[in-house]
């Protein structure tokens, strides 16, 4: 009580009171660190977008930061039936199986035909060209195996905080990946959720 | 080759009758070849190094020591504009505004509320490390670090004095926000702070034209009332002030004692220094009306809890499955609707309308709760800010008003005292 009275003067009060508010403030801080402690993670993530869940709307091309789109078709070999008609590259109603433009679905012109051995055709994606629309993913969905699927290229996205495109993507494809493991192309990734099933332990 | 032709289109009108969904299937084996032809592999461009990510915390750290040193030993503002420079062009121009302490509010806020999320470490870092240095050396984050904070305090040419109160009210701007953001980050719904980050569109050198539209106006005021969006729109800032209301050290005007000149009055372009004060009044009444505001306090926090409570169904329309829900509900003829992205999609996946409607129920319900909590606290702040607004803390001398001073270091020049 003695020093209290003693400590009674108006700036040592104000001192005591600052001190105790900022110890209350710095818990408030560490009861906020403490409270996510355990969903930290030292890994950095990435955004990246489900090729299954994908329905190849097309907001792909129009919501990125990035213009063209950070999102880019890529081709899984494996997978793919190397068809000469492919659903992917020609247009439904297509006169001929030519290379002319006028054929081609993709409105870049971004995928290119390369002839293997008869009947057989190779289609790779001039990425540069690529806007991202999915309109060949849709098509080779639709007729063909699904190789052709859009994935977020990271040497263009630039990993925003929340990607723009996840925020309208009606089938809930993005989501936040490890930085280690970045993409989820389709033939690879699938072997490697079928190993996992496989094998529990790994 | 003819034959094999005719094969694969009926094979493919065939299919076209059969497919009624997305569904994945192998339809055509891939081939063997003969030619020896090798399948090129499927290129994975990698992102951005991790080590990377951890320097960006090391060159937080290092810019918060430099300009801490620069305002409390150096008093330099010299040394702060330099280095907020650097700043821009390296969190800005060259990280391209993510990642950010304001944002990471949010995945923190996410990671308290969502097990699913994983929260980076450096996340954590980028929303703890300037907040821990406000509290022992004032808001030097705002000073010299923050890259949005930069680009504003370099176009404030002209900067006007605002009136007293409207600064007051404006700043309560950044209360709603930092509410709503938590809010929309708790629920899952969406980032709103990076959403309409006025500037991130500048430092990408790209970006929507609404984007670029704001961050254009941002600028465009900000030349005469100095860093609008740091002052009247931050919500990081209203963290900062808390911290830096409390803080250890924090930049003086005069290096030793004030005689009461003046010539400092008008040089903070913020409106953050504060005028000597004595107390007015008898001591007994202002302490009766303290008593009564601060009684007040639990009322304001109801009506504030009671009319965002009210208005959880508005804020909850801006959920994605909200919208969709309510749409699908109000219009179910937009089921069928080809043209509608939303609906088309919804159909595709097989989710049932009940299903859809229980989830929007359940985020509907996080938003009455969080109406509730977000609409007290703003009854909170505004409690407390009448309290403030009516105690008399006397001063003796010119100082900066720590919870709003952005630590710039401007007023520092006009103190004669040596
Ligand atoms: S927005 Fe979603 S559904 Fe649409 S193309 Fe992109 S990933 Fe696919
Ligand atoms: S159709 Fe669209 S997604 Fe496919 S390659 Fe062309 S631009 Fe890219
Ligand atoms: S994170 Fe940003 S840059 Fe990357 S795909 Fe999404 S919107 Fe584009
Ligand atoms: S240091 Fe603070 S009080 Fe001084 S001019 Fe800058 S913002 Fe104003
Ligand atoms: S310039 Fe220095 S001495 Fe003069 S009023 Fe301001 S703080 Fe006091």
């Amino acid at each position: 009580m003695k020093k209290d009275k003693q400590q009674n003067s108006r700036t040592s009060r104000r001192e005591f009171i600052q001190k105790s508010m900022r110890l209350s403030m710095g818990i408030g801080l560490a009861a906020v660190g403490g409270l996510v402690a355990f969903r930290v993670h030292a890994d950095d993530t990435v955004w990246q977008l489900d090729p299954f869940k994908c329905v190849a709307c097309g907001r792909c091309a129009d919501y990125c930061v990035m213009t063209p789109s950070a999102v880019k078709c890529v081709h899984a070999f494996d997978l793919c039936g190397y068809c000469d008609l492919c659903g992917g590259y020609l247009k439904p109603n297509a006169n001929a199986r030519s290379t002319a433009a006028e054929n081609q679905l993709c409105p870049t012109s971004a995928i290119r035909r390369k002839f293997v051995e008869e009947p057989y055709f190779e289609y790779e994606i001039e990425e540069k060209l690529c806007i991202g629309c999915g309109i060949c993913v849709e098509g080779c969905t639709a007729f063909g195996n699904g190789s052709l699927h859009l994935q977020v290229r990271h040497n263009v996205c630039v990993n925003c905080n929340e990607c723009s495109i996840a925020r309208v993507c009606p089938a809930d494809a993005f989501q936040r990946v490890p930085t280690s493991q970045p993409y989820l192309i389709k033939g690879e990734w699938t072997k490697d959720q079928d190993k996992k099933k496989q094998s529990p332990t790994g | 080759m003819k034959k094999r032709l005719i094969k694969l289109t009926l094979l493919i009108f065939f299919i076209c009758l059969a497919v009624t969904s997305f569904a994945q299937q192998q339809r055509f084996p891939k081939p063997e070849f003969e030619t020896g032809y090798v399948q090129p592999p499927t290129q994975q461009p990698l992102p951005r190094a991790l080590f990377l990510e951890y320097l960006d915390v090391i060159v937080l750290i290092g810019a918060l020591i430099l300009v801490s040193w620069f305002l409390l030993k150096k008093r330099s503002r010299q040394g702060v504009l330099w280095t907020s420079v650097f700043s821009l062009l390296y969190f800005g121009f060259y990280r391209e505004g993510c990642i950010c302490a304001i944002g990471s509010i949010q995945n923190v806020a996410l990671a308290i509320f969502d097990p699913t999320y994983t929260l980076p470490l450096t996340a954590l870092l980028f929303f703890l490390i300037p907040l821990i240095t406000a509290l022992f050396a004032g808001r030097t984050f705002c000073a010299g670090v923050c890259p949005l904070g930069a680009i504003q305090d370099l176009v404030a040419f002209k900067p006007i004095e605002l009136p007293r109160w409207l600064q007051k009210v404006l700043g309560l701007i950044p209360y709603v926000y930092l509410s709503l953001a938590v809010l929309y980050a708790a629920t899952r719904s969406e980032f709103l702070i990076c959403r309409y980050d006025p500037f991130v569109g500048f430092f990408r050198f790209d970006g929507t034209f609404q984007m670029l539209l704001l961050g254009g106006l941002f600028l465009l005021v900000g030349v005469f009332v100095a860093r609008p969006y740091c002052r009247f729109f931050c919500p990081y800032g209203v963290l900062l002030g808390w911290m830096s209301s409390f803080s250890k050290k924090h930049v003086t005007i005069t290096p030793s004692t004030c005689i009461q000149c003046k010539l400092c009055s008008n040089s903070c372009p913020f409106g953050a220094i504060e005028e000597p004060l004595l107390e007015e009044g008898k001591r007994r009444s202002n302490v009766n009306r303290l008593m009564t505001y601060l009684i007040l306090i639990p009322i304001w926090m109801g009506i504030g809890g009671l009319s965002g409570s009210m208005l959880h169904g508005t804020l909850a329309k801006f959920n994605k499955t909200v919208y969709l829900a309510e749409m699908l509900v109000q219009n179910p003829d937009i089921r069928f609707n080809q043209e509608n992205i939303d609906a088309r999609t919804f159909m595709q996946k097989g989710k049932t309308m009940d299903e859809l409607v229980v989830d929007a129920q359940k985020i509907k319900s996080q938003f009455y709760w969080g109406g509730w909590i977000a609409g007290a606290f703003m009854g909170l702040v505004v409690g407390l800010v009448l309290v403030n607004l009516s105690s008399y803390r006397r001063r003796n001398d010119y100082e900066p008003d720590r919870t709003n001073c952005l630590s710039c270091g401007r007023c520092v020049d006009y103190c004669p005292v040596k």
